[in-house]
């Protein structure tokens, strides 16, 4: 009973924190699309700024899937 | 020590167990041999594994910079010298478009070891996951986890180290009086929310410190993660997996260690900037 909870819990982690990064990182992309777009000599600073709030924005659900998969493997 | 067909649960576990050598519950100390000592040893343990491969590669990286040093030309530079400058140009832009060039004797060197050292720990994720513990396990070593940034104690060590540096630089800069009464007066002067900002100063300064040390933990070991289950499936199917995984690993290891030097730069530039409002 207490592994199963455990691979429960494991996936909500990882499916919620899914969903928010997924979110964050196509609003993030499409912003920077557009800024490209509208100024395409300013791409490579604006690249390093995207990688930037990329790896910030993919933070917090990485953690949930580290988190997780170690709930789910070596808990 | 396994028996030859680990089922897939036994190999899992047998790839995330830390080499740890500690002091038993009857006081002898020892090499544990499964994760029920490890838990038995508690706080007097160390996880020989992972020390080895931070420090070896922390002393391949200053050994790669001293010979690149050492034979600098200013004629024709070799391709050592070239990769050296790359990174110390790149690690000096990013240090003085954020930080700007105030007189501070650490923040490039500690910038450059970050990203090259982090880099490299990551780096030992591309190697394929069986080749290193396997070997060790013929020459005896039981447990033999390759990749240093996947255990928490690395990278929140270092993300603590980092903390420890702009507690210090804040003292050293702001000077205690100043800082403490940024902790009151910060987002909101108002005397009301003097609590509340104390409240919000001091998660955000535990917050730093953690988002960054797991952020790199989370990523690598689930990267790592991802190896070990693509290594369970049937030999002939797992390069159609592995290959891009690996791929896509390459822009992960990069993006971590550049994430974790720029946060280190912004958080002791923050450290730095005294707010003159």
């Amino acid at each position: 009973m207490e592994q199963s909870l455990i691979y429960l819990a494991g996936a909500l982690l990882m499916g919620f924190g899914a969903i928010g990064s997924s979110l964050g990182i196509g609003i993030l992309a499409g912003k920077y699309l557009e800024g490209v777009a509208r100024q395409p000599e300013l791409q490579p600073l604006l690249m390093t700024q995207l990688f930037i709030s990329l790896a910030l924005v993919d933070a917090v659900p990485m953690i949930a899937v580290g988190i997780s998969l170690y709930m789910i493997f070596a808990l | 020590m396994a028996g030859d067909t680990l089922t897939s649960e036994e190999y899992i576990q047998h790839h995330l167990t830390n080499l740890t050598y500690g002091r038993f519950e009857d006081g002898h100390w020892g090499f544990a041999h499964g994760s029920e000592d490890i838990a038995e040893m508690g706080v007097w343990a160390i996880n020989v594994d992972t020390m080895f491969w931070s420090l070896t590669l922390g002393f391949v990286f200053i050994l790669v910079f001293f010979m690149a040093a050492r034979k600098v030309t200013t004629g024709v530079p070799g391709t050592l010298q070239n990769f050296c400058e790359i990174s110390v140009e790149f690690v000096e832009n990013n240090v003085t478009q954020v930080f700007g060039n105030r007189p501070n004797p650490i923040i490039g060197p500690l910038s450059l070891t970050i990203l090259i050292w982090v880099f490299l720990m990551n780096l030992m994720d591309l190697v394929p996951v069986d080749f290193i513990p396997y070997a060790a396990q013929l020459a005896g070593v039981p447990y033999f986890k390759v990749v240093p940034t996947t255990d928490p104690n690395v990278t929140l060590g270092m993300s603590f180290g980092v903390f420890v540096l702009v507690i210090y630089y804040n003292f050293k800069i702001k000077g205690p009086i100043k800082f403490g009464a940024g902790l009151f007066t910060h987002p909101i002067p108002h005397w009301s929310m003097y609590w509340v900002n104390l409240i919000l100063e001091l998660v955000d300064m535990i917050a730093k410190p953690l988002s960054q040390g797991l952020r790199l933990f989370g990523n690598l070991y689930a990267g790592e993660m991802i190896f070990i289950l693509i290594a369970l499936l049937p030999f002939y199917v797992q390069w159609a997996l592995s290959l891009p995984w690996a791929i896509f690993h390459i822009l992960i290891i990069c993006l971590q260690a550049f994430v974790f030097m720029i946060l280190t730069i912004v958080y002791l530039t923050q450290a730095h900037d005294t707010g003159e409002h």
